[in-house]
């Protein structure tokens, strides 16, 4: 079993690592995205210092989404998704390596670049390590629900559009928690609430999503 | 005497849909005359609100409204779930008739809060938990009406969106319980079956003829919607 999570992880990691512009292009949407605002909604310091843990998590949200329409389509067109279905391994398993290779390729990449967004909203340096740590608690939580989404909306007409609106709902508790954390740190408070309850988010989510996605796979595949 | 009751008689979609018809024209003739008393007690017996004013007046629509959109979405989760479990059409079916009726409450239950949050609080919005997460119900509600509708083949629309239906079911308590978790601007719960009402009695019964008028609306809404889609799916 744990051999199969592994081959799995494996295989995706490896193909994102030959088609390194898909990465990219999902890490460069976060960094665009995030440099809009200062241009909308003007430049003043104090304004972006307080709008900056949102903005960060928004930008975070929309781009893990971003990719999430990639995450099973490539197995669905060619035919690796009914191998893995009909395979030996529980479905759940393949899930759980399914979205912890989009994490891997699609979220940690976040947590690592945010601080230089921070940067560019002027945050006091001190909070980057709530910022960092917030992301890395969070961003699993998006793929792994994210990931619910994009199999339901599996080879559906419109499935884009249609998996924000069912996912983005979803993602509220996140980017509440999330962007609070850092909110919080920087009135001077602890933010240890906040990041606990994401923990716990990660928690329910780990246990419980992928056998969800697994679910929806077979509802997508029958 | 036969033990084994038929609990699968009306499981059936052709069994079920006269019966359908039956309760849904019994509870469409119930719903006018009950809002018809709920209105007017509302209006013309309640006595006006010591802070509030006249402006009160529409938490007989508001609170009947909000409760019936959370509680209608518990019941098309629980029917989408047995749909899943059992393979029952009906169920299923039953669950996609609920959700325009759902998402037509919850809007009004929003609608109706943001026209008395305006002289009341000042602001038709506020990003307060309680409307917070009555809005991402509505926008559950839209998302599985829009993830059946995009589904060609019925059968998999139906367990695509049951278990949609069942992960979003997680924002109802978050939603009743907001109000004392958040310690938010909406105000707690105004009635309670576990200590006196904290209003005047003819303000309880308006609201409570209201609630029932508008269970009976809601009853008549799905089940008409339930026989259409009955009439649309098993024609062949």
């Amino acid at each position: 079993m744990t051999a199969a999570l592994r081959a799995l992880l494996w295989r995706d990691l490896l193909v994102a690592l030959r088609r390194p512009s898909d990465v990219a292009t999902a890490l460069l949407f976060f960094v665009v995205v995030a440099s809009l605002f200062p241009l909308g909604t003007g430049a003043g310091p104090n304004l972006l210092r307080e709008v900056a843990p949102g903005v960060i998590w928004v930008a975070a949200l929309l781009s893990s989404m971003l990719s999430l329409q990639r995450l099973f389509a490539a197995d669905h067109a060619d035919g690796t998704l009914e191998q893995l279905v009909l395979g030996a391994s529980p479905l759940g398993v393949a899930a759980a390596a399914k979205v912890l290779g989009h994490w891997l390729v699609s979220g940690l990449p976040l947590v690592a670049i945010a601080p230089a967004i921070a940067l560019q909203y002027d945050l006091s340096p001190r909070l980057y390590g709530t910022l960092a740590l917030s992301l890395l608690l969070g961003t699993p939580v998006l793929s792994l629900i994210g990931a619910i989404g994009a199999a339901l909306t599996l080879g559906v007409r419109g499935g884009g559009v249609l998996l924000a609106l069912l996912v983005l709902p979803l993602y509220v508790p996140v980017l509440i928690l999330g962007a609070g954390s850092v909110a919080q740190a920087s009135a001077g408070l602890a933010p240890d609430a906040q990041l606990e309850l994401l923990g716990a988010l990660l928690a329910v989510s780990a246990a419980f999503a992928p056998w969800a996605v697994a679910a929806a796979l077979r509802i997508a595949m029958e | 005497m036969n033990a084994t009751i038929r609990w699968f008689w009306f499981a059936s979609p052709q069994t079920f849909f006269p019966l359908a018809g039956t309760i849904a024209r019994a509870c469409g003739w119930l719903a006018v005359p009950l809002a018809a008393a709920g209105l007017y007690v509302g209006f013309f017996v309640a006595p006006t609100d010591a802070q509030q004013g006249e402006a009160y007046r529409i938490i007989f629509i508001h609170v009947p409204a909000a409760w019936m959109s959370m509680f209608l979405y518990v019941v098309m989760a629980f029917w989408a779930a047995v749909g899943l479990a059992f393979n029952t059409r009906l169920s299923a079916m039953l669950a996609s008739a609920i959700a325009p009726t759902g998402a037509l409450l919850t809007f009004l239950a929003l609608w109706t809060g943001s026209l008395w949050g305006r002289p009341t609080w000042g602001a038709y919005w506020v990003w307060d938990a309680r409307l917070t997460s009555e809005l991402i119900l509505l926008f559950l509600y839209l998302g599985f009406m829009a993830l059946q509708a995009s589904i060609e083949d019925p059968r998999r629309a139906d367990r695509a969106g049951a278990l949609l239906a069942i992960v979003g079911v997680v924002n109802v308590p978050v939603i009743y319980y907001s109000v004392q978790w958040w310690n938010t601007l909406h105000q707690g719960a105004s009635v309670s079956l576990t200590r006196a009402p904290s209003m005047a009695a003819a303000m309880l019964a308006g609201m409570l003829l209201m609630a029932l008028a508008f269970w009976m609306y809601g009853l008549w809404a799905s089940l008409t919607r339930l026989r259409c889609i009955i009439r649309e799916r098993e024609r062949a």
